[in-house]
């Protein structure tokens, strides 16, 4: 049983499932209680443009990433405070545009430029130790963030309108937010890949909020969850063979439906 | 006389060439009572926007308490549409009141024990002591109702503003809220928006009929012309009914 441990792949794919489930079960609950998960898309694929970039300019692609993505979290914030467009449809043109410059940059770069493909689909069995280090400084900025901010983000989520006549600057708090949004997906992109990341930032969350009486009790489920999911599916797709992103989302829906229908009987 | 609210010559909208209210002047009196009526898409909430400070207006001056600042002293308790929040969002009815204290509360800072002591009053104000620690989604619409009540009261405002407060509630429930408010209204001046002239109850003082313009006589009658004016159609159909009743209350 304990032979798992012997493999360093398997013992980093362990670390940083147990990363991605903190950031996903904390940033997870914002996105499914304010229904952000097509924001949260949106941000995400506008860091493709940054990742052109850093190829054609030779800088790291993933500072590249990070920082087009926080754009991408800015531009959102400022047009949902001119209310000038639709917010669907200006998630739409980010989304669609980060990705077009993403290529057309590539497209530019002279000489070897590796598969863009990667940074879509990251694979949880090939991360290296310094990606698990950055996850780690990137989960204890999100806990510090969301300590600091619990109350202001929970009246934002909540009641934005209101919040902003009791005084609250909601736009600041938004923008806050939408970039720890966009850091995070980022970063657990290049580290799960962009398939794993939306089951992990929605369907924990999703289960806790049947449960949940409270908005951190929410998180701690969604973290349990997350850890569950991540780490059995692991252990199946080690000893059966199977590959381990799609083995993790798989149990994840079915342990969603399980949830489901406790609470359906549990009403009854 | 004090005046709780002024506006004078107030245009609000989001296009310049299009206000969705325009010229609208009132006053209203420290501890009036008002209902504001008009339909659906008259300005109402535009309206709400302007004197709740969420809306800057194109032209005119909104006074709140002798002053064209808004002051700490002198707040106002907002108290949305119910159906404005998400009933399933994880949060106990304490927390949802302590929201009306938010500014004081952030960057974590815990709440002082005064301050605590103005949201545990605001939950016994409302009724709802004993469920205070209870989840907002295991509530009944009107206790859900009076929760928002609590919240708007948890900093001790002078105006308490409610957007339409019964839309959603049935008709006993809705009473009790209107007995709530009339409480209220001792120490408190209190506006009250609804397209329902049905939903507006005795306890208000006067009312205002809002539809672009604003129709106000500082009484509590609303007249044919008031109803032609802000409704634009045929009065017959409208005062068949319900308004007939508010008049014939009142016409002693």
């Amino acid at each position: 049983m304990l032979e798992i441990f012997q493999y360093d792949f398997m013992v980093n794919a362990m670390l940083a499932s147990i990363l991605a489930s903190i950031a996903c079960g904390i940033i997870g609950t914002y996105i499914v209680i304010k229904r952000l998960v097509f924001l949260s898309g949106g941000i995400a694929h506008s860091a493709y443009g940054g990742i052109g970039l850093g190829y054609l300019l030779s800088f790291n692609p993933i500072l590249g990433a990070v920082g087009s993505s926080i754009l991408g979290a800015v531009f959102v914030s400022k047009m949902r405070k001119n209310r000038s467009e639709n917010e669907d449809t200006l998630i739409g043109i980010i989304w669609a545009f980060g990705m077009a410059i993403g290529v057309l940059f590539i497209g530019l770069s002279p000489g070897y430029v590796p598969d863009l493909m990667s940074y879509l689909f990251g694979n949880i069995l090939t991360v290296s130790k310094t990606e698990i280090l950055l996850m780690a400084f990137a989960d204890f900025i999100i806990i510090f963030l969301v300590i600091l901010f619990f109350k202001e983000f929970r009246s934002i989520t909540f009641d934005e309108e209101y919040s902003k006549t009791a005084g609250l600057n909601v736009d600041f708090y938004y923008l806050i937010l939408f970039i720890l949004i966009a850091v995070t997906i980022v970063l657990l992109i290049k580290l799960v890949g962009i398939i794993l990341v939306v089951a992990l930032l929605t369907i924990p969350a999703a289960i806790s909020k049947f449960f949940a009486k409270s908005l951190s009790q929410m998180m701690f489920y969604s973290i349990l969850f997350g850890l569950i999911f991540t780490l059995v599916g692991l252990l199946f797709s080690y000893y059966l063979n199977l590959p381990s992103g799609s083995a993790i989302i798989v149990l994840s829906v079915f342990g969603y439906f399980i949830a489901y229908g406790f609470k359906k009987l549990s009403q009854k | 006389m004090k005046y709780a609210i002024e506006l004078i010559d107030i245009s609000a909208g989001y296009d310049s060439s299009n206000p969705i209210i325009k010229d609208v002047n009132i006053s209203i009196e420290e501890n009036e009572f008002l209902g504001i009526i008009g339909p659906n898409g008259g300005g109402k909430t535009t309206l709400l926007k302007v004197i709740l400070g969420l809306l800057e207006p194109q032209s005119g001056k909104v006074i709140i308490g002798g002053k064209s600042t808004y002051s700490k002293n002198y707040r106002i308790g907002y108290v949305p549409q119910y159906s404005n929040f998400d009933k399933t969002y994880p949060i106990s009815v304490i927390d949802v009141v302590s929201m009306g204290l938010i500014s004081k509360s952030v960057f974590s800072k815990k709440l002082s024990d005064e301050d605590l002591k103005s949201v545990k009053n605001a939950i016994e104000r409302v009724n709802l002591k004993q469920k205070q620690f209870d989840q907002i989604g295991h509530l009944s619409g009107g206790e859900q109702q009076r929760v928002l009540i609590a919240r708007a009261l948890a900093t001790n405002p002078k105006i308490l503003i409610l957007d339409e407060p019964t839309a959603s509630v049935d008709s006993q429930t809705g009473k009790s809220i209107y007995e709530l408010l009339s409480e209220l209204n001792k120490e408190k001046t209190i506006i009250l928006v609804s397209h329902d002239i049905g939903a507006i109850s005795r306890s208000v003082k006067k009312i205002a009929c809002l539809n672009r313009k604003l129709v106000y006589h500082n009484t509590k009658e609303i007249t044919k012309e008031m109803l032609e004016e802000t409704y634009q159609c045929p009065v017959d159909l409208i005062a068949h009914g319900v308004p007939h009743r508010v008049l014939d209350h009142h016409h002693h």
